[in-house]
């Protein structure tokens, strides 16, 4: 076993923090009243500032002290949460990753400016502009505090294995000291005899009568990293001087609402505490590669066991047929389980779109609202890592290309509001995942003013829509008059297009002028194993994916021959071209008597293909293609029979294509 | 193809090394030897797959313990005529680093020899003329006896097979 790098541990758990954090300001700024998730912000940032305290990361404890301090104002109720407010603390979230990720960079003035920024949108008061700029020099100028002295009452008792956990209760006190004036009594009722006594456990409870000038704010600082565990009663003193009574008026509303909170709190911060490490107990953080490990022994396991399914098959031997039986059942649903350890939910992914949609408002100026559909469909992991980078160009094409700016907006008709919607849904063994905009739709004159300044086609060239909505996946493309910080680099459509089918996966546009634009990507579930349909055609070993399969007939003798000249027929009123696969693998073989057509589909389109011999279907295990074979576009790869032959996979996206252009091909002709 | 580069390509397989490990098989008559290092194993014949549409150099495909390899056959690269499989026919599946990348190949032999040590001071570059093979082709000669072993230069090999004119 290797041990872990704690530093490393602490970054993981950042990420999560940060993320759990950035979620949560997202949906804070759909209800900016919810209490749950304001509570959801700060227990994020109490956390980080903790953990970050505790692995050395000091800078970053600091800072993200200040945002909680902030924050914790509107968790109380003393400043409403504000967009402008949201948007200050992603910002500062940004600023804490960087703190985390290079925490002996010099980030003090990029702490000071997210720090004022902060303030000035949580509106704080400058008492505690003081507070918050004591330990950085360069902050805000201190102001002379305002508020006179305020007497609280302070009752906590800290649970009995405190002293175990580190909690140095004299600590505490002498914080408490540093804020002004005070008085401590022990409170020693629960300490027990002598003999019963525990000297490590805490039974002392203590009340304190503190005079500062500092909120209530400061006193919970103090008890900020134990606060969860704590009894803790704060109540406000009758005004020490007649010069504050105006203050107290004003705080006397406040202050049982204060009291109230902290009682409140505790319990809720028991249960959210509680909900958290029952999620940490349900889930299990495991390593990518063990996982593929994993993966990879299974799909040899499957293998194995249809070689046995072949054997036992051939034998007379029931007994070996029961195991044989017993054993493809569990090793189809190891499979079956093994998939869906590897797929997650889409959402995760969309997740990320929120912010960056935000972001985006925010530097264009336009007016965005992201919707999200089917977060809850489950994709391959690998499939999800591979398309966030092409996903986050499409959505930022959107935004940049497709949607107008609010007054265009208005001009034209539209609500002032552009709308990007994000939506995923499965359809037999794919995912379809839209990316779609109500903007102004591709200008079809300006794309191909572009393309044949390229020269990527010819001046006055005739093309289809859908061709000339292609060419915007072409290298070298960008239709951006003006290159901006988030697109119309011209780097970009066509790597997108490239990961898309790498992952062999389709990727489609549909424009409408003025209306707005849709890209769709088609990507298959999983790259790891599919279900195929096994055929033969010649003396080879095909696998056609079974979800790309319609159905199956028989090509009668008569229909092969009327169809020497027209390699297309006729089902159920559609015309359906079909491929010879004979022919097109020059197998050199005669073709058998009765041969199959297998109807294989990509959406709307259909082509058939005609094989030999229909073998049946077969869990196959995907083998990439060596890079040797890579030219080879008939084949999206390989698997191993029971028999221990190699099979080819035909890549149906590809046979799609080629079945479209014979058609067209023939209908041009004739 | 100049002398400066076949130089480089012959100090790069020696890598200031006296002597160099080497696996020797033949194909048509001629001996071949490659870096016993980049011998994964040796394997009696297996069925192959053929993979329609691929380079005649690489037509096929076997099972190599679980994982889908291609078959090539040299004959093709250095423009020898096929011959049938033999009993003494292996295929040697070695790993070449290819775009930067690992890569197992199976490379068709008719026999293969022993593993021996080449000693640097009788190697050669490859002529530049006089010769029926690509020059880039072969890393180096080595002289044995009254004949020669051939060490191709498989990364380039591999490389550079043009795809099929119909492809």
């Amino acid at each position: 076993m290797t041990s872990l790098d704690p530093i490393q541990v602490f970054r993981t758990e950042a990420a999560e923090l940060f993320e759990q954090i950035e979620t949560g300001l997202l949906d804070l700024l759909n209800d900016l009243s919810d209490q749950a998730t304001i509570d959801a912000v700060f227990r994020g940032l109490h956390t980080l500032k903790g953990s970050g305290s505790m692995f050395g990361f000091e800078a970053l404890a600091a800072f993200t002290h200040h945002c909680e301090t902030a924050f914790d104002r509107v968790r109380k109720g003393q400043v409403p949460a504000t967009a402008e407010l949201v948007a200050a603390v992603l910002d500062a979230q940004d600023h804490m990753k960087a703190l985390v990720s290079t925490p002996n960079g010099d980030h003090e003035e990029a702490s000071n400016r997210l720090l004022a920024a902060l303030q000035a949108a949580a509106g704080e008061p400058s008492a505690h502009a003081t507070v918050v700029a004591a330990p950085l020099p360069k902050a805000v100028a201190a102001e002379p505090s305002k508020t006179g002295g305020k007497g609280f009452r302070i009752t906590f008792r800290l649970p009995v294995n405190a002293m175990a956990n580190g909690t140095n209760p004299l600590g505490l006190l002498d914080e408490l000291q540093e804020l002004g004036s005070c008085t401590v009594k022990a409170d020693l009722s629960t300490v027990p005899t002598l003999d019963a006594l525990e000297p490590t456990d805490l039974h002392i409870g203590w009340t304190l009568d503190l005079i500062t000038d500092k909120g209530r704010d400061a006193i919970d600082d103090v008890f900020i990293f134990v606060m969860d565990d704590m009894e803790l009663t704060v109540t406000e003193l009758a005004p020490p001087a007649p010069a504050a009574a105006q203050e107290a008026s004003a705080a006397a509303a406040p202050a049982p609402v204060a009291e109230v909170a902290a009682k409140a709190d505790a319990p809720k911060a028991q249960a959210a505490d509680a909900k958290h490490g029952a999620k940490q107990a349900e889930n299990v953080r495991v390593p990518a590669e063990r996982l593929d490990e994993l993966m990879d022994r299974v799909g040899e396991l499957v293998i194995a066991q249809s070689r046995l399914s072949q054997l036992a098959g051939s034998s007379a031997d029931i007994h070996l047929r029961a195991v044989s039986e017993d054993v493809e059942r569990l090793s189809g649903e190891l499979r079956d389980t093994m998939m869906v350890l590897r797929m997650v939910p889409v959402g995760s992914l969309f997740g990320r779109f929120r912010r960056l949609v935000h972001d985006l408002a925010r530097e264009t100026g336009k007016v965005i609202e992201l919707e999200t559909e089917g977060e809850t469909t489950e994709v391959d992991k690998t499939v999800i890592e591979r398309l966030a980078d092409p996903l986050v160009h499409l959505v930022r094409n959107s935004v940049d290309h497709g949607l107008e700016p609010p007054d265009e907006r208005v001009a034209s008709g539209k609500e002032k509001t552009g709308r990007v919607i994000l939506s995923a849904r499965q359809s037999g063994g794919e995912v379809i995942i839209t990316i779609k905009d109500d903007g102004r739709g591709v200008n079809r004159e300006r794309v191909r003013a572009k393309a044949e300044a390229s020269g990527l086609i010819q001046p006055g060239q005739m093309l289809t829509d859908q061709e000339l909505l292609q060419l915007i996946f072409q290298p070298g493309f960008s239709t951006a008059a003006q290159v901006t910080n988030l697109s119309g680099r011209g780097v970009g459509m066509d790597v997108v297009k490239k990961t898309v089918e790498a992952l062999r996966g389709i990727i489609d546009i549909r424009s409408e002028p003025g209306r707005g634009s849709e890209i769709s990507l088609r990507i298959p579930l999983t790259l790891a194993i599919i279900d195929g349909l096994l055929v033969r055609v010649g003396s080879g070993s095909y696998v056609i994916p079974l979800s790309a399969v319609e159905e199956c007939l028989e090509l009668s003798l008569e229909d092969d021959l009327r169809s020497r000249g027209r390699s297309f027929i006729s089902l159920r009123d559609n015309l359906v071209p079909f491929l010879r696969l004979r022919e097109l693998f020059e197998t050199g073989t005669p073709p058998d008597r009765y041969q199959k057509m297998v109807v294989i589909s990509t959406g709307d389109e259909r082509v058939g293909l005609v094989v030999d011999q229909i073998i049946g279907d077969h869990q196959t295990v995907i083998k990439s293609m060596s890079k040797l074979h890579h030219d080879v576009v008939t084949f999206s790869g390989a698997t191993i029979l029971g028999d221990g032959n190699v099979a080819l996979i035909l890549d149906v996206t590809h046979l799609v294509a080629v079945g479209q252009q014979q058609e067209a091909h023939l209908r041009a002709a004739g | 193809m100049n002398v400066e580069t076949v130089k480089h390509a012959f100090d790069h397989v020696w890598n200031g090394q006296d002597e160099l490990s080497v696996l020797t098989f033949s194909l048509n008559g001629e001996t071949f030897a490659i870096e016993a290092i980049n011998v994964q194993e040796i394997l009696d014949l297996l069925p192959e797959t053929r993979v329609p549409g691929a380079k005649p150099f690489v037509a096929g495909v076997i099972n190599f313990r679980g994982r889908v390899i291609p078959i090539a056959d040299l004959r093709r690269a250095f423009g020898m005529e096929a011959t049938e499989a033999t009993i003494d026919s292996r295929i040697v599946v070695v790993e070449l680093t290819l775009d930067g990348e690992p890569c197992l190949v199976g490379i068709r032999t008719d026999k293969v020899h022993e593993v021996t040590t080449l000693p640097r001071s009788a190697g050669e570059p490859p002529p530049i003329v006089g010769m029926r093979w690509r020059p880039d082709f072969i890393h180096c000669l080595v002289r044995r006896g009254s004949d020669f072993v051939i060490i191709p230069n498989l990364e380039v090999i591999f490389s550079t097979q043009p795809a099929r004119a119909a492809a």
